[in-house]
């Protein structure tokens, strides 16, 4: 499969010339099959421009959401496919212990916050409550798992084959833990990650900032080091940038975390950057 | 080892900051974690006494009534819980590894997570004789 980053930023989309290099729309992935399946992850601002790259001939898209902060729906409706009448458009996302997918969603995708209602669109849409576990789309295979994130959100591990990508863009796996981390069997997406390929991974602050972010559901640099060498992954790429960290502050962090970075690659994500996997 | 699942991870977490002693099992009884003030009224650090089948916890702090007769496991909040998924409340006399004899209020309740699923259960042991 390959990947490609259209949205590396986290919180706030933040354009300007000291994010030009990292980008400043916010969380978007398409992983593209050997089939030329497309599977998109979330649909933050990066998504606009990944409208580009779909094709006429993409006429069935899948796109899995973390979850529903603003940073991850905020391009949603500026989807292309979405306007097509001959699109079809699978959307999966965690339901709330109250709501489903489509109530939470529509909170955004309606007046006054927007003014195309879901119900509108011209695509054929199916929202689907993501089921934890395992599941397929077309030559891909999905598992998704909870992780520790304010609200519901879950992270994904996307396999074809042998290989797998693994997505966990908001994540504070180190929440609560007085001696981060305990091991793999009482860390949040350590059975996800384990092993991957490729691994997408929150790396929102600096260890010192973290020290003022406890409980907002980032990792600190170091905290996303650490879970790289519990989940020995073969490549790390750094993601959900701080909307505060220009391109040259983003340069220093990963270059003082690479003396960490024992038995796995470590790459600053960069908006517009592809990966093949397997 | 299999990943815990999040809610029993945050529970975990959330119980190693509690002053209030918490015991913490799986859906099947096993018992995953026990917090420090836990610690204090079962006698035995929980890295000694690690992960146990509910056939051995229910028996090791060999619980009685008043009165001193030995309480089966159903007899137990935690297992009625397990049991029923719904929360129990009793009084029990347990015996400590440090061989001391105390008086528990306990009360459990289950975890139940996203999408209704049952993760295990949780209870507070409440020292009656505390201040």
């Amino acid at each position: 499969m390959k990947v490609t980053l259209w949205g590396t930023r986290g919180s706030l989309p933040s354009a300007g010339p000291e994010t030009v290099r990292y980008g400043g729309n916010t969380s978007c992935v398409e992983v593209r099959g050997r089939d030329g399946t497309l599977l998109v992850l979330d649909a933050g601002t990066g998504i606009r421009r990944l409208s580009h790259a779909v094709g006429p001939d993409d006429r069935r898209i899948y796109l899995l959401l973390t979850h529903l902060h603003m940073d991850h729906i905020q391009g949603f409706g500026f989807f292309d496919p979405l306007y097509r009448s001959d699109a079809e458009v699978h959307v999966w996302g965690p339901p709330s212990t109250t709501h489903d997918l489509r109530t939470r969603l529509t909170k955004y995708l309606s007046p006054p916050l927007f003014p195309v209602r879901l119900r509108d669109l011209p695509c054929r849409l199916f929202l689907h409550d993501v089921p934890m576990g395992e599941f397929a789309v077309e030559s891909l295979r999905v598992h998704c798992a909870l992780v520790f994130h304010p609200g519901p959100t879950v992270g994904y591990r996307i396999t074809e084959g042998s290989a797998a990508m693994v997505y966990i863009p908001d994540h504070e796996p180190a929440l609560g833990a007085r001696a981060f981390p305990l091991g793999p069997d009482w860390t949040s997406g350590a059975d996800l990650a384990r092993e991957a390929d490729l691994l997408l991974h929150d790396s929102q602050y600096t260890d010192a900032e973290y020290a003022h972010r406890h409980g907002w559901g980032h990792s600190a640099i170091g905290h996303t080091m650490a879970f790289a060498r519990l989940a020995r992954p073969r490549r790390l790429v750094t993601f959900h940038h701080d909307p505060g960290h220009g391109d040259d502050m983003l340069d220093d962090l990963v270059r003082g975390a690479r003396r960490a970075a024992a038995g796995f690659e470590l790459i600053p994500g960069q908006e517009g950057m592809t990966f093949e996997v397997g | 080892m299999t990943q815990k699942e999040i809610e029993i991870i945050l529970m975990r977490q959330l119980a190693s900051y509690l002053s209030v002693p918490i015991f913490v099992v799986d859906p099947e009884g096993t018992l995953l974690f026990y917090n420090e003030p836990a610690e204090a009224l079962l006698g035995v650090r929980f890295d000694e006494a690690g992960e146990m089948p509910m056939e051995k916890w229910s028996t090791a702090f060999k619980p009685t009534d008043e009165a001193g007769r030995p309480l089966p496991p159903d007899a137990l909040p935690l297992v009625a819980t397990l049991k029923s998924r719904v929360p129990a409340r009793s009084t029990v006399w347990i015996t400590g590894m440090d061989g001391q004899r105390r008086k528990l209020d306990i009360l459990s309740f289950p975890l139940v997570g996203q999408g209704h699923r049952m993760l295990g259960a949780a209870a507070i042991l409440w020292d009656v004789n505390s201040k």
